[in-house]
């Protein structure tokens, strides 16, 4: 579904690259956790992803279209909420309003937005302002957006890197309850270990200086997730402890920055 | 109370709602009254006798007000024959040479406020337009344009239409990024992208610019009618001054502050209307 090959990149004014050689494959239906210490380039890739930015060298194919601008069946949740929520619009409209690219009649994006508010157990705040919200139900409607957008590609960039641990468990939760319900392929920055093992079919660590792939570990974790019970399993357990090692070691490797 | 008198019913924090807002207003124009009692006091104290004629007390300025604009038949809106031909001239050309500056200002803004190289080459002819006092080319257009309607409204365009762009611009520069990638992301058209992103982004600056260039437009309406014209409050305040009928241009400057009152008021009744987000937004962020 998602193919990167090679792919490297350096920003314009830093003489280091940011990413190298990074060599990524992520079937449909997959749920792919990127972590990786701080600067390791995890949002560049998934900006590169978005075709917010051109790399320097390398391809991204999309259901073996190559990606050149941001592709049409993508969305992406920010985790500065706060700013990627339009202040002018009500909750609604804010979930309503990428539709309108996609030829539906207002009818048509009310309903949609209504029932992605309603898969985010926010239906009843459909006409507030997103600053009369707290921050996790803020980042539940830009969940929402991106539900009622019905992309093949889901990027989330640290999605909950701006809530309370509560909430952080619940949005947890609603990411897993949306794979579970849609046809939607999931890419997920974060920098929390446990996160990346409790939400990803698979978990791709990043090194850092410059940014490499140095380990890609598939989780497989029985039963129904469970924010207590899964977490006390040995299976979570051992697998966190590993990619624990992954990320220490690569931050330990570049002791500088 | 008048709910009440026309028989609708009011909840009690509606009422509450109501009383704290007239209990608000009384005491701020409760300022005001205590000022135009002081006025009335100075003009028969402070003022010795031979200078009280250029002083006539605030009741004097009043009663001029009325029987010289307000007096008239209720058919014309109670508007006197001066106020017809004096204060609606006025009135014309102020709003019309401020409407045309507020749209060309704020196309030229917000375009150049979201092109990337052309606003760097444009900027400093900006800033030298904006820092010519509009005055002073008021004989350049009377040059080209004689004593007429069309003189008077370059005036006031020349005057406001910078700020109005300078605001447009600045506010269509500083979209948030984030938002900016929203709208590539979910695939925005150019159009869309202004409407729904760019122009409610910068509208706060936006207002904050027309509301500048509003009481920027009064200053050049008046001077700009204060030569050659034939109508229009300047040309009213000038004769006034010529023939000696002081209370009259008092009543004509009385009358220009209430003119830049009411049209201020009114437009930040639209700024409310449009932007509640905006006020509400920065109340919960403090």
């Amino acid at each position: 579904m998602l193919e990167v090959k090679n792919l490297s990149h350096a920003y314009a004014e830093a003489a280091t690259k940011v990413l190298e050689n990074i060599d990524l494959k992520v079937d449909s239906g997959e749920l792919v956790s990127i972590v990786g210490p701080s600067g390791c380039g995890k949002s560049t890739l998934l900006r590169t992803i978005a075709g917010l930015i051109r790399p320097t060298s390398g391809q991204i194919r999309l259901g073996g279209t190559l990606v050149q601008d941001v592709p049409d069946n993508l969305a992406v949740v920010f985790q500065d909420y706060s700013r990627s929520l339009l202040p002018w619009m009500s909750v609604r409209d804010n979930v309503a309003f990428p539709l309108r690219g996609r030829g539906m009649d207002r009818k048509a994006r009310r309903a949609a937005a209504e029932e992605a508010l309603d898969a985010v157990g926010l239906s009843y705040a459909a006409r507030k302002y997103p600053w009369q919200l707290s921050g996790g139900m803020q980042q539940r409607v830009a969940i929402a957006r991106a539900i009622a957008y019905r992309p093949a590609l889901l990027l989330m960039d640290e999605p909950f890197g701006s809530v309370d641990a509560q909430t952080r468990e619940e949005l947890e939760d609603l990411v897993l309850s949306v794979r579970a319900n849609q046809e939607m392929t999931i890419l997920l920055v974060t920098h929390d270990i446990d996160e990346s093992v409790y939400v990803g079919d698979r978990v791709v660590v990043l090194g850092r200086h410059p940014g490499r792939v140095i380990g890609d570990v598939a989780v497989a974790l029985p039963g129904n997730h469970d924010q207590i019970t899964t977490r006390e399993l040995p299976e979570f357990v051992h697998l966190r402890a590993e990619i624990g090692r992954l990320v220490r070691q690569a931050a330990e490797a570049n002791p500088a920055a | 109370m008048s709910a009440a008198a026309t028989g609708i019913r009011t909840s009690l924090p509606q009422r509450r709602r109501l009383r704290k807002a007239l209990t608000g207003t009384a005491l701020r124009w409760s300022v005001f009254a205590v000022a135009v009692g002081l006025w009335q006091l100075a003009t028969r104290t402070v003022v010795p006798e031979d200078y009280q004629i250029y002083f006539p007390p605030p009741t004097t300025i009043g009663d001029q007000l009325y029987r010289t604009w307000f007096s008239g038949p209720a058919s014309h809106a109670f508007l006197t024959a001066t106020a017809t031909h004096d204060l609606l001239p006025s009135l014309a050309r102020l709003l019309g040479a401020w409407a045309v500056s507020a749209v060309v200002g704020i196309v030229l803004g917000v375009s150049l406020g979201r092109s990337e190289h052309a606003v760097e080459y444009v900027e400093p002819l900006i800033h030298f337009g904006r820092s010519i006092p509009a005055t002073t080319v008021i004989p350049v257009f009377i040059v080209l344009f004689k004593f007429s309607t069309a003189m008077r409204v370059s005036v006031i365009v020349f005057g406001v239409i910078w700020t109005i762009l300078i605001y447009a611009l600045e506010g269509a520069r500083s979209v948030e990024p984030l938002q900016l990638d929203l709208a590539r992301v979910f695939k925005l058209g150019r159009l869309r992208r202004l409407s729904l992103i760019v122009v409610p982004a910068a509208a706060p600056k936006i207002f904050a610019g027309l509301r500048i260039s509003l009481s920027l437009s009064i200053i050049l309406m008046t001077t700009s009618e204060l030569v050659g014209a034939s109508n229009g409050i300047g040309f009213f305040l000038a004769n006034a001054k010529k023939t000696f009928a002081l209370p009259e241009m008092w009543s004509a400057i009385v009358l220009l502050g209430i003119l830049g009152y009411v049209l201020n008021s009114a437009l930040l009744q639209v700024e409310r209307r449009i932007m509640g987000w905006h006020r509400n937004t920065r109340r919960i962020e403090d």
